[in-house]
């Protein structure tokens, strides 16, 4: 290879003789380019001129206007393809399967929307569903937040405005997607204020397929978490330029976002408590500036005051204590920007004193009168659900329901790798170089970093939080570390250093400052990157192409790790389950469907359905039917009377259901297939939520065997084989073995051969593979004989002296064996 | 403080309290820039309009609660992006604001208040 570097004669004219040597050096390495620029003057008024080696060839001669608009297009179609990349990975279950909506939650959501675009916006804020908790009803519109319906319904107004007509179930099943792509821009954005554009490609990479924030925003997840997280996003990212530039507009902007947000989910709290953590921290470090004061203070105002338009918050923010840190530090920051106001005008020292004096006095005062409010009731202490987050053990005590979710349990440490992969590990070198710098701005990714770990630790729910911020965190570690390697300028070795100062003509002072670091070569220093020194980068070209070689392998494999996890764990509708041939081809289990369309096409109009909260909305929207108690849990007494109803044996049972006019009853019952999340394993949940009522009655002791085993073979307790529940969801079940050991797959278990014999309940439909089993309650006999006696008497027994007689004589007259 | 003063005495002190007043006074008249007297004039209002508002909420009654929350929100909410123009437009604002030139802070002063007065007019009702 031809030496690539100039010789001196071809240099421009502006090199003086002095430079020779260095310049030699640079023609007699064939690796090297050598490019002659222009160093600055120093006092002694020569001109060095500098060499910068290159470790590969650059295009010369293209003006600084080309490159930045290359730079520009590629960035915009870097981000259209990983808006592209985002939407097309969240597909999985609308091509497996349909377009259909998933799970629990979204179907009351979905019902909420049809109500708003069929009946319009009145109707929709007005709404009191007297189906739902029969019969005491919900006031849907001041219970919920509209956020996701009235984006949902903006849409399709929009779509319907422009002559392209989309079905409601269409709009509401890709709303995620859609918002997903719109949360990359964002967060590319948020990072690009943070640390370099390049980071916040990567940054919006990585948000765009992390499995963290895919688990909640599939087509077809159509719940709350699917705006929030752009909102969020968006959020901050005002917050951050509202904080930087000192705007109003800003500030505004931050709070119509914070205000959207609150519309749309509970978790806004998170924002309401991370932004006035910001500012008090900023505060105490001593960056009180007039950009915050504008900030934080128009934030606070509107957001405040947009946050009450909702009516599920309404006077939350001034009667809460979750809200009482913004009030506080708004308080704080209007009495300190009021004191350098002052300060500014007296210059005296005294008086300064005591005005710092007066700042404390009135800060202890408000503190005080805020703990009084607290303690006295008039502000709301911390809400249950919050509360948990702190005391971890609190929800199992004292609000069971809460405590039975499965979202909220703690996260286990595979999770963090499951949902994030590499990013995990970049995560805290991202936070530490926020730490190097240490801008207004990457304070702020340093606080939320370390809250949302804590909280993602807590609850498996909130890895959703801590999302967001190891994307950003990662990726500016990850840029950070791929800029060093592709940074194509050498640095000078410590010996060309020496050599050139050693020729030029320099001030004393250099002489005796490099004598010094000469001298001090002892003590210990950093080297490279961390060292600060002068010249820091990457010699030689093969060191750059194993470490960007290896970390492109690296991305490549947090891509196929995302894409597989989305594939295989966060793709499943819960509505349908699929499951494979013994020849291979796929069997949809479908039993959901067919049983909710059942009820909806075989029972009356106002036929109430008993089942446990967690199908409560999917039969109000698929089967259209009045439930008992659903998924809101916002009565806990009418849950553990359903609990009760489950656990108790028939006598005790049959009344609660009549008094609440119960027609069919509904259970789960995963036996037979093989499907683990049916109401035999959340039974416990159901007997605990009932023992917090009536723990006379119902006690969870009794249906653990001797040895604490939960059983549900022959060696069930009694009041195990007696409750409905159990009765229900094994009823007949015998018989499907023809004559063999009738085997509980979930369980692992063998159900007694013996029948169960329901007194009260109707066997009305059970679906293919017996995973839905409908019961029809039996009205009262038309000659006010107990249900027990009718069917004994039907069993061909004799009747007995007192019908109502329990202590059935064991060696009773029977001629033919129970049924 | 490099050296450690000795404790003034109460005539002392509150002497050199009232002198530091009239500085601050003095100060005031001399250096504040006509507009941003006229701001500290307009806040000053807007802050016994929202003293007398809490008064009759807490004297008299609260009854029709939305309407003071609306009408308290407004003040407390004017008073405060008043506050940030005045920093936007007071002198020494041109090291602090680098983005963000007079007219741009009033025009944002003024797009932020049409909102604000728009929330706490729908929260009368």
């Amino acid at each position: 290879m031809a030496p690539k570097g100039k010789s001196p004669a071809a240099t421009p004219s502006k090199n003086t003789p002095i430079s020779t040597p260095l310049a030699k050096k640079a023609t007699e390495d064939p690796l090297a380019k050598a490019i002659i620029v222009e160093d600055e003057e120093i006092p002694s008024g020569t001109v060095t001129p500098k060499t910068i080696k290159l470790a590969y060839p650059l295009p010369e001669h293209i003006s600084s206007t080309t490159i930045n608009n290359t730079e520009s297009l590629l960035r915009f179609v870097i981000l259209a393809l990983i808006c592209g990349a985002a939407i097309g990975s969240r597909l999985f279950a609308v091509i497996r399967f349909e377009s259909v909506i998933h799970e629990f939650d979204p179907w009351f959501n979905f019902r909420a929307s049809k109500v708003l675009v069929n009946e319009g916006f009145y109707e929709f804020w007005n709404w009191f569903d007297p189906t739902a908790w029969y019969p005491l009803g919900r006031t849907v519109g001041t219970t919920l937040y509209p956020g996701l319906m009235v984006t949902a319904g903006l849409i399709w107004h929009f779509l319907r405005l422009i002559n392209m007509p989309v079905d409601i179930r269409n709009v509401c099943v890709m709303l995620a997607p859609g918002f997903a792509g719109l949360t990359a821009w964002t967060t590319y954005l948020f990072t690009k204020e943070m640390s370099t554009p390049a980071a916040g490609l990567l940054a919006a990479a990585f948000i765009g397929i992390a499995p963290g924030y895919i688990s909640r925003s599939v087509a077809g997840s159509y719940d709350n978490e699917a705006i929030a997280i752009f909102l969020l996003m968006a959020a901050f990212y005002t917050w951050i330029k509202a904080m930087k530039t000192g705007s109003a507009l800003w500030g505004m902007l931050t709070a119509l976002f914070y205000g959207w947000m609150v519309a749309a989910w509970g978790g806004y709290v998170f924002i309401t408590n991370m932004i006035p953590l910001h500012a008090f921290v900023l505060i105490l470090m001593g960056r009180f500036n007039n950009r915050l004061y504008t900030a934080y203070s128009s934030w606070y105002v509107i957001g405040t005051i947009s946050s009450m338009q909702v009516p599920f918050v309404e006077f939350l923010p001034i009667r809460t204590s979750e809200h009482m840190a913004a009030l506080g530090v708004f308080g704080l920051l209007q009495l300190i920007a009021f004191v350098e106001i002052v300060r500014r005008l007296v210059p005296g020292k005294q008086f300064q004193l005591l005005l710092r004096a007066f700042v404390v006095l009135v800060f202890v005062v408000s503190f005080a009168a805020l703990v009084v409010l607290t303690f006295s009731g008039w502000i709301a202490p911390f809400a249950g659900r919050f509360y948990s987050l702190w005391d971890t053990g609190y929800a199992k005590v004292h609000m069971p329901i809460i405590a039975s979710v499965s979202e909220h349990q703690p996260t286990a440490w595979p999770s963090f790798f499951f949902d994030l992969e590499m990013l995990i590990f970049f995560f805290p070198a991202g936070v530490f170089w926020c730490f190097k710098e240490l801008r207004d701005e990457q304070i702020f990714i340093i606080i939320y970093a370390t809250l949302s770990a804590y909280f993602a630790g807590v609850m498996v729910r909130l890895m959703l939080v801590i999302t967001p911020v190891v994307c950003v965190a990662a990726a500016i570690a990850f840029s950070k570390l791929l800029e060093a390697y592709i940074d194509p300028v050498i640095p000078e070795s410590e010996d060309e250093i020496e050599e050139a100062t050693a020729h030029q003509p320099m001030s004393k002072a250099k002489a005796k400052k490099i004598a010094a670091a000469r001298q001090n070569k002892g003590e210990f220093n950093f080297t490279g990157i961390l060292g600060g020194k002068g010249n820091k980068g990457i010699f030689g070209l093969d060191t750059r192409f194993a470490v960007v070689s290896v970390l492109s392998l690296f991305l490549f494999l947090f891509v196929y790790h995302c894409t597989w996890v989305t594939s295989s764990a966060y793709s499943s509708p819960s509505v349908v389950l699929a499951s494979r041939n013994p020849d291979g081809s796929q069997n949809i289990i479908d039993d959901f469907r067919e049983a909710y369309y059942w009820i909806r096409q075989n029972t009356e109009k106002d036929a109430v359905v008993m089942s446990w909260w967690d199908y409560g909305y999917q039969i109000a929207g698929m089967a259209d039917r009045p439930t008992l108690v659903d998924n809101n849990t916002w009565n806990n007494t009418h849950i553990a009377t359903v609990g009760k109803a489950m656990s108790s044996n028939e006598d005790v049972a049959y009344p609660i259901l009549r008094k609440h006019d119960v027609d069919y009853v509904l259970v789960i019952f995963g036996g037979l297939l093989g499907y683990s999340g049916d109401d035999i394993n959340k039974f416990l949940w159901m007997v605990r939520i009932a023992q917090g009522e009536w723990p006379d009655e119902v006690q969870e002791v009794n249906y653990f065997t001797q040895r604490g085993e939960y059983a549900v073979d022959e060696r069930a307790t009694p009041t195990m084989k007696n409750s409905l529940m159990y009765k229900m969801s094994y009823y007949r079940f015998h018989e499907l073995f023809g004559g063999h050991p009738a085997q509980d797959r979930v369980r692992g278990q063998t159900i007694p051969s013996t029948g169960i014999q329901l007194d009260t309940l109707d066997e009305a439909f059970t679906s293919e593979n017996w995973i839905v089993r409908i019961y029809k309650v039996k009205k009262e006999d038309p000659i006010g004989r107990e249900h027990k006696a009718v069917s004994s008497f039907e069993g061909g027994k004799k009747l007995k002296k007192s019908a109502s007689s329990i202590t059935a004589a064991s060696g009773g007259k029977k001629s033919r064996p129970n049924m | 403080m490099s050296t450690k003063q000795p404790t003034p005495n109460p005539t002392q002190s509150s002497a050199a309290l009232q002198s530091s007043f009239q500085t601050l006074l003095e100060n005031y008249q001399t250096t504040i820039p006509a507009r941003v007297k006229l701001i500290d004039s307009f806040l000053l209002f807007i802050f016994l309009s929202g003293v007398l508002q809490f008064a009759y909420r807490i004297l008299i009654t609260s009854y029709p609660f939305y309407a003071f929350a609306g009408g308290f929100g407004s003040t407390v909410g004017q008073f405060v992006l008043l506050a940030g123009l005045r920093a936007q437009v007071a002198p020494g604002r041109d090291g602090e604001f680098k983005q963000v030139s007079q007219e741009r802070a009033f025009a944002d002063f003024c797009a932020a208040s049409v909102i604000l007065h728009l929330f706490a007019f729908n929260f009368l009702g």
